[in-house]
């Protein structure tokens, strides 16, 4: 590169008596590749730590939360069968980057049994409208999410006007053979209709 | 200008310069240092040095404090799930001057956002925005942006439950962007779910890119503002002044008193409490710091800091919208404000658009003036609705459980009565749901305090992090427990209080309000209250032997004298041996008599074993270490078991097979008040004195 450069550089120097004005095709040309060549080198040098800084800035989008996996959470015996839900905390394995928890609270469900079937009904106790935790409203007999006012029933319906675009996600439930609750684990994305899960 | 001076240096008439100008003259011949500050300073002021002009300078002011101080806080912060709520801790209530630190980052963060109200406001009714200042104004809108961003990254950083759970709202928002939101939210959080990196992205944010970009900003921002000039304010009566020392005057006295206030806002408490003759404790003064973040533990008072209080509001707004509300109020809508406030200098190039302008800015300043009241309004109105008006509104609701169709029935099909009590009824929810609220604020806060107690115990933190500490502690995860296993069944009410007996009525197995204290033991041994609801009223033991043995046997005053009784309630408390109890006068002598009383087998021993009574087990509950740790956790782990109820357990479940031991240690030590608790200062001075 050097070499050729300075190959070029008496032939214009002379002639134009000033080197750095175009004036002539062959100035020009030497201009427009000194002008592109500078910018393709300098922008190839900055590109390369802002890539690898991109690279790795986005490195969250490859991470995954847990699988959507079933989980016992607590036992039929414990829910009363009144038809008022109550929560139990969701236990399982968490890994925040390079921590790994054992056996960690990672969310909570509503769990509610029929008065006359003694069917168990869950409930994830993320709102979906922002994503707090609704709370059980007593007096009303509703769940009642204290960020922004939504309100649902015990079996999870939207109750109008709500700012909830849908209705509290419910979670696969069985029991187990010992009278275990097994819920399957998931988290959704909030505030749009559609019960998306997220990856 | 640096000319002249040199002009004046080498005139021969005037001396030599001393070493200090020579030196001076070395720098400007080579920098030409002189001319620039002649530059900075001597800045022609038309019309003269004003009042008005003072927001943009308090402006830089309060970021250049923002910067000194948010250095000197993160040469001690430490970015981590386990660590950042320490090492603020640690700022707080450890570090010399932690708390004025601190303080002054966190109040003059605020003030900022006011600062910047006021420099907004000023430029648009100046018209300070017009030709040939618009990417001036468009360069101070991104530098809002900016302070605001720099505002929301830093609420997280203590990763307390408050930043924790409102900074979770806030990124779930994120993510309603079309298209990439999810991935942007991903990208911002660090991951699928909230821990290290998304403290170390929003502490990279919050210290390095947004500060980084707004540098930047404001040295063009600044640059342009010379540019141009400044905006002067028509029609200019006086006549034209000096930057330095006229308008630099005004500014200096202006930064003061917008740090006099700040210092004002964090000394305020301190002020207040030497007022009402209380210690004043310095790491409680300035920015609060709650209990460290806990994801399984809703906090239910999470609201953003007060400046995007209106935003939280707005989402409300769009009530029954659905989908499309959220994504309206919270993108879309303040999307188009942002937009219409960048057209602004487009708009204003006509004076009907200036006009339009100031309404504009007046009128959304307003809007979220009235935004913010409402959310107060919603939080804290039962601090001051009548409570009197409601009552009737509250039974009423009772009775009918809110039915509409109740309703209509009881008030005879009257729609004025019906309308009017339905307005009766939200007023009464929005008092209630702001009773949830102010009870939430008051748990947190107190949970905030039990944390910091914690964390300041001898032994300090432990390297898994206070939440560690927080959830093994049994005096406030005990409540939380005790709610979740065992007040299915159980009361824990204090009797003397008001709503004891209703709450007594409503539980199916004994109040252990106090259990293994004096007062609770006889409580038992009094025949009135043994089959009440507190002991086993509500039980299948409602008829048993101890039951007819109290009602009895007891009270025969031959064989039982009232002091025997209260030795086998001293004897009893003894057994319990509870941490934090001081005996009463002249009961340390009772407790041996009263253990010869419960141990003989003509009287409670011969249904219950205590020591070596040779009583077998079976027939009732063995009373060695009666209430004490091992007791109630070997009774709660297994009831049925033959040294507790046997196969008289009436429905108490068998913990030891669902629960884990730690959890039943926990509700066993809240039950028996056994829990840290600091040493006051007197105590202290009291241990320390004794040898």
């Amino acid at each position: 590169m050097p070499a050729h450069m300075s190959k070029n550089l008496p032939a214009t120097s002379p002639s134009t008596g000033d080197p750095l004005s175009a004036g002539d095709s062959a100035g020009g040309r030497r201009a427009f590749g000194a002008k592109a060549l500078a910018l393709v080198c300098g922008g190839l040098a900055t590109l390369t730590p802002l890539a690898a800084g991109v690279w790795m800035f986005l490195d969250p989008l490859r991470r995954r939360g847990a699988v959507a996996e079933f989980l016992p959470v607590t036992k039929t015996s414990s829910i009363p069968a009144d038809g008022v839900p109550r929560q139990f905390p969701v236990v399982a394995d968490r890994l925040d980057a390079w921590t790994g928890f054992a056996g960690e609270p990672i969310g909570a469900v509503y769990l509610c049994r029929q008065k006359v079937s003694g069917q168990v009904q869950a409930l994830s106790a993320t709102c979906p409208h922002a994503g707090c935790f609704v709370e059980i409203d007593p007096v009303e007999r509703c769940f009642r999410c204290p960020c922004h006012n939504s309100k649902f029933t015990f079996d999870g319906r939207m109750v109008a006007p709500s700012p909830s675009p849908r209705a509290m996600d419910s979670l696969e439930c069985r029991i187990g053979k010992n009278g275990e609750v097994i819920v399957k684990w998931e988290n959704f994305y909030t505030g749009i209709a559609g019960k998306v899960p997220r990856p | 200008m640096s000319a002249i001076q040199r002009q004046k240096y080498s005139d021969p008439t005037q001396s030599k310069p001393g070493l200090l100008g020579q030196l001076a003259n070395f720098f400007d011949d080579r920098t030409g240092y002189r001319a620039l500050v002649h530059e900075t300073l001597y800045e022609r002021v038309p019309g003269g040095a004003r009042w008005r002009y003072v927001w943009g300078s308090t402006l830089v002011f309060a970021f250049m404090t923002q910067l000194i101080t948010g250095l000197v806080l993160w040469s001690s912060y430490s970015a981590g799930a386990q660590s950042a709520w320490e090492s603020v801790y640690f700022i707080q209530h450890e570090m010399a001057g932690g708390w004025l630190l601190r303080g002054i980052h966190h109040v003059m963060a605020q003030a900022m956002v006011v600062l910047l109200a006021l420099h907004l406001m000023q430029v648009v009714i100046d018209g300070a925005y017009r030709a040939p200042r618009e990417v001036n104004f468009w360069l101070g809108l991104v530098l809002m942006m900016l302070v605001l961003g720099m505002a929301l990254t830093g609420y997280l950083l203590p990763w307390d439950q408050k930043g924790y759970w409102a900074t979770r709202v806030a990124t779930n928002l994120a993510g309603l962007v079309p298209v990439l939101g999810p991935s942007i939210q991903q990208v911002v959080v660090g991951g699928p779910d909230y821990g290290h990196h998304t403290l170390t992205r929003f502490f990279a944010l919050h210290a390095g890119f947004l500060p980084a970009t707004l540098v930047l900003m404001l040295v063009v921002h600044l640059s342009l503002f010379r540019k141009h000039g400044l905006c002067a304010r028509q029609p200019m009566v006086r006549a034209d002044g000096m930057f330095w020392p006229d308008q630099v005057l005004k500014d200096a006295v202006a930064c003061l008193a917008v740090m006099a206030v700040v210092l004002g806002v964090i000394l305020m408490p301190a002020l207040v409490a030497m007022l009402e003759g209380r210690p004043i404790v310095l790491g409680e003064l300035g920015a609060e710091l709650g209990a460290p973040a806990d994801p399984s533990q809703p906090y239910a008072a999470a609201r953003p800091e007060w400046y995007f209080l209106f935003l939280f509001q707005f989402l409300k707004v769009f009530e029954g919208w659905g989908a499309s509300g959220e994504f309206l109020g919270a993108i879309v809508v303040p999307g188009l404000v942002m937009g219409a406030m960048f057209l602004m200098p487009i708009i204003g190039r006509w004076n009907l658009g200036h006009r339009f302008n100031i309404v504009f800015t007046l009128s959304l300043l307003a809007g979220i003036g009235l935004l913010t009241a409402l959310a107060l309004n919603e939080d804290y109105c039962s601090l001051w609705m009548d409570k009197a008006s409601l009552a009737e509104a509250d039974a009423f609701y009772r009775q009918t459980e809110g039915d509409s169709k109740k309703v209509a029935e009881v008030l005879g099909g009257d729609q004025t009565k019906i309308v009017a009590m339905q307005k009766k009824f939200a007023k009464l929810a929005a008092f209630r749901h702001s009773q949830s609220f102010l009870a939430a604020a008051a748990a947190a806060e107190v949970a905030g305090v039990r944390a910091i107690e914690l964390a300041s115990r001898p032994e300090r933190i432990p390297p898994s992090g206070a939440l560690e500490l927080v959830r093994s502690d049994a005096k406030s995860q005990g409540p939380r427990l005790f709610a979740q296993k065992c007040a299915s069944c159980h009361s824990h009410v204090d009797p003397a209080l008001p709503l004891a007996t209703e709450q007594m009525a409503e539980s199916l197995a004994a109040n252990l309000f106090g259990f293994g204290t004096a007062a609770w033991v006889r409580g038992l041994l009094d025949p009135v209250q043994v089959d009440g609801p507190a002991y086993f009223g509500n039980t299948a033991h409602k008829d048993d032997d101890m039951v007819n043995f109290v009602k009895n046997d007891l009270t025969d005053r031959d064989t039982w004298k009232p002091n025997d009784i209260e030795a086998v309630i001293a004897a009893m408390n003894a057994e319990a041996g509870l941490p934090e109890q001081a005996l009463a006068e002249g009961t340390a002598a009772l407790i041996e008599p009263g253990r010869r009383l419960i141990a003989d087998t003509q009287r409670c021993g011969s249904c219950h074993a205590f020591r070596d009574n040779g009583t077998e087990f079976g027939s009732a509950p063995d009373l060695t270490g009666w209430g004490s740790r091992a007791w109630l956790i070997g009774l709660i782990t297994d009831p049925t078991h033959e040294r507790f109820y046997g196969d008289t357990n009436d429905r108490m479940p068998r913990f030891g097979q669902t629960e884990k031991e730690s959890q039943i240690e926990r509700i066993v030590d809240w039950l028996r008040g056994d829990w840290y608790r600091p040493r006051t200062a007197q105590q202290a001075v009291v241990v320390e004195s004794s040898p």
